[in-house]
């Protein structure tokens, strides 16, 4: 009797769970949309050509559709992310590889609604719920861009997911529950310039990928837009009013540091903001001053902790600062070739010590042919000890905050990733 | 006192604890090879080895290095019995004005041990780190590919037994044979040489 009751528990249940995934499946359905011949370079006027150019760089599309060392938007760097490894595709105008058949349509539900030519759903690791706000015009700047450059033959490598997530109809699930498609609406509580910093930061910009936290199913938390996320082992901070940052933001160093990559106040970009704050160098300037504007008013005077009491005694962390640190860091020489006062340092103020961790770990290296601060790495010398030392001086001497909960785990995280 | 392993010897040293690895190797040890170049860890010339991995002796004070074991130069052979990477150094004529090659060669030791059969591009990832002005560059690139073929193929020079296993003479542990590891206040440091080798 008991086994026959559970056997039709299970029987209804596997019904119940066969429609579920029969109906996604036909509303996940998407149609392929027919391929085009590729437009020919002359179809484009070189204006919209240009603003394209000015739309990737502020996109950063470059960064994560280059596999280290391939070809310029040619994809297949993989993505790390808490559900698997993800590649990104070949975004150049190839015919099999690339979306050289791609037409301004495909292109636009691509960028919109996260769907590709063929009617796959797209892994949200491509940030369309960002995209999704570009008007019609950035949307044929941006294909006219794309579509003229130089086709390279790159076969994206097929991603690691483990079932089901390898299942591309489950993301129909996930955009169900957490996607807001559509453009951007003015507010019109804001100026002009505010709303386009707005549509810019929040559109192609896709600043809350890596600035705003996620939940357990890797979907940007609204409520919570730009509180401080993760990204490839660093702490993306905080650039709302949770801000830890020592001296206030404002738009002008907003500005300066989107554009050039660092500020006499704030230190300078590093980890994946490095790549960020080069490309925008090629964006256009009235573009980075608008996200400025918006950003800088998103903080508005940010709220600190309260400072700790006075730092503990920490012979050994201070020792190993005025050996190792204050020739730079002290110094008379100013940013980007001195080192920040580490008074300055979000590193020290910030949520967590991980990213003062990686730059201790292995310093700050310009890429190649590029200008920026230099500093070494201390993987080799700083044993975990001496490193959580030295982290607890700076935290308690130039952050004046209370210490950082997790120290020791954090530094254990960071070292398996730099010895990788 | 702090107690140093500087290739394979110990040395109770009496500077301050603070004192960065290049004044100590250079003034009381007179281990002569690490350079100093800009005081700053940007450019590379004081690189030596601290447990195999490269470091930047001039922003690594002493009291971070006890017990651990620092190989330089000096440590690779001595200059009657050259290892393999200053054997392929000389070969390839590598140095102009020579300033920056103890440091390079310190950062490629490190690679070659790690990983003799480096390509290329490893090689030159390894040694991107650290400058040299002369631009002999290229020269350098040759005497590391030559030193990984010295230290991994059979075909190394005759008289001279490396094991791929050796990689160069045994860093950690003094080497009576060569006498690598002799007093190095009594004999001019490697790359204090100014005749050029026989060709």
């Amino acid at each position: 009797m008991k086994t026959f009751v559970t056997r039709r528990v299970v029987i209804r249940l596997l019904w119940v769970l066969g429609f579920g995934v029969a109906g996604l499946v036909v509303y996940a359905w998407r149609s392929a949309l027919p391929p085009a011949d590729p437009p020919s370079a002359d179809s484009f006027n070189a204006d919209t050509i240009r603003r394209g150019a000015q739309l990737a760089a502020l996109g950063d599309c470059a960064t994560c559709h280059t596999a280290p060392d391939g070809e310029t938007f040619a994809g297949g760097r993989p993505l790390a992310t808490p559900f698997g490894t993800i590649y990104s595709t070949n975004i150049t105008p190839d015919l099999t590889t690339g979306i050289g058949r791609w037409s301004l349509a495909a292109f636009e539900r691509a960028m919109r609604e996260g769907v590709d030519r063929q009617g796959a759903h797209l892994y949200p690791a491509f940030p369309y719920d960002h995209f999704t706000l570009l008007d019609d015009a950035d949307g044929a700047a941006l294909y006219a861009f794309i579509m003229t450059r130089q086709p390279v033959h790159a076969q994206t490598p097929d991603n690691h997911l483990p079932f089901p997530l390898n299942m591309r109809f489950l993301v129909a699930g996930w955009k169900l529950l957490f996607f807001h498609e559509g453009p951007y609406q003015p507010d019109a509580a804001h100026n002009l310039e505010w709303n386009r910093g707005a549509y810019l930061a929040n559109g192609i910009g896709h600043c809350g990928a890596c600035h705003t936290p996620r939940n357990s199913f890797g979907a940007e938390i609204r409520t919570r837009q730009f509180a401080g996320g993760e990204a490839e082992g660093w702490h993306a901070y905080a650039i709302n009013s949770d801000s830890q940052s020592h001296a206030a933001w404002n738009a002008e160093a907003l500005h300066a540091f989107l554009s050039r990559g660092w500020h006499e106040q704030h230190g300078d970009a590093h980890g994946p903001m490095a790549p960020v704050s080069q490309s925008l160098a090629a964006a256009a300037d009235s573009d980075v001053q608008a996200i400025a504007t918006y950003v800088a008013a998103e903080m508005g005077n940010p709220k600190h902790d309260k400072p700790a009491a006075d730092p503990p005694n920490n012979d050994t962390g201070a020792a190993i600062y005025t050996a190792a640190c204050a020739n730079c860091h002290d110094g008379t020489r100013p940013l980007p070739f001195g080192g920040i006062k580490l008074t300055l340092s979000t590193a020290a103020t910030g949520e967590t010590p991980t990213n003062l961790i990686n730059v201790i770990l292995i310093g700050l290296h310009p890429p190649e042919g590029t200008a920026g601060a230099i500093m070494p790495g201390f993987a080799s010398t700083l044993t975990d000890g001496q490193l959580e030392s030295l982290l607890s001086y700076i935290r308690a001497n130039f952050g004046a905050r209370p210490p950082w909960t997790g120290v020791e785990s954090s530094v254990r995280e960071a070292r398996s990733r730099v010895s990788d | 006192m702090i107690e140093l392993k500087v290739n394979g010897r110990s040395y109770e040293v009496s500077a301050d604890p603070d004192t960065p690895l290049l004044y100590v190797l250079r003034d009381d040890l007179q281990l002569n090879a690490a350079k100093f170049g800009c005081g700053l860890g940007q450019c590379g010339a004081c690189t030596v080895l601290v447990d195999g991995a490269p470091t930047l002796s001039c922003v690594t004070p002493i009291m971070l290095l006890e017990g651990r074991q620092i190989t330089t130069v000096e440590g690779l052979g001595s200059r009657e019995d050259p290892g393999p990477l200053q054997r392929a150094f000389i070969e390839e004529q590598a140095a102009q004005c020579g300033y920056c090659i103890p440091g390079m060669m310190m950062r490629a030791q490190a690679l070659l041990q790690r990983n003799p059969r480096a390509t290329d591009a490893e090689i030159r990832a390894q040694l991107e780190p650290n400058l040299c002005r002369c631009g002999t560059h290229m020269r350098i690139l040759r005497a590391v590919r030559r030193a990984a073929t010295l230290m991994a193929g059979p075909a190394s020079s005759p008289g001279t037994a490396v094991t791929p296993a050796a990689a160069g003479p045994q860093l950690d542990t003094p080497d009576t044979e060569t006498g690598a590891q002799g007093d190095a206040r009594s004999r001019p440091a490697y790359s204090e040489r100014r005749e050029r080798p026989e060709r």
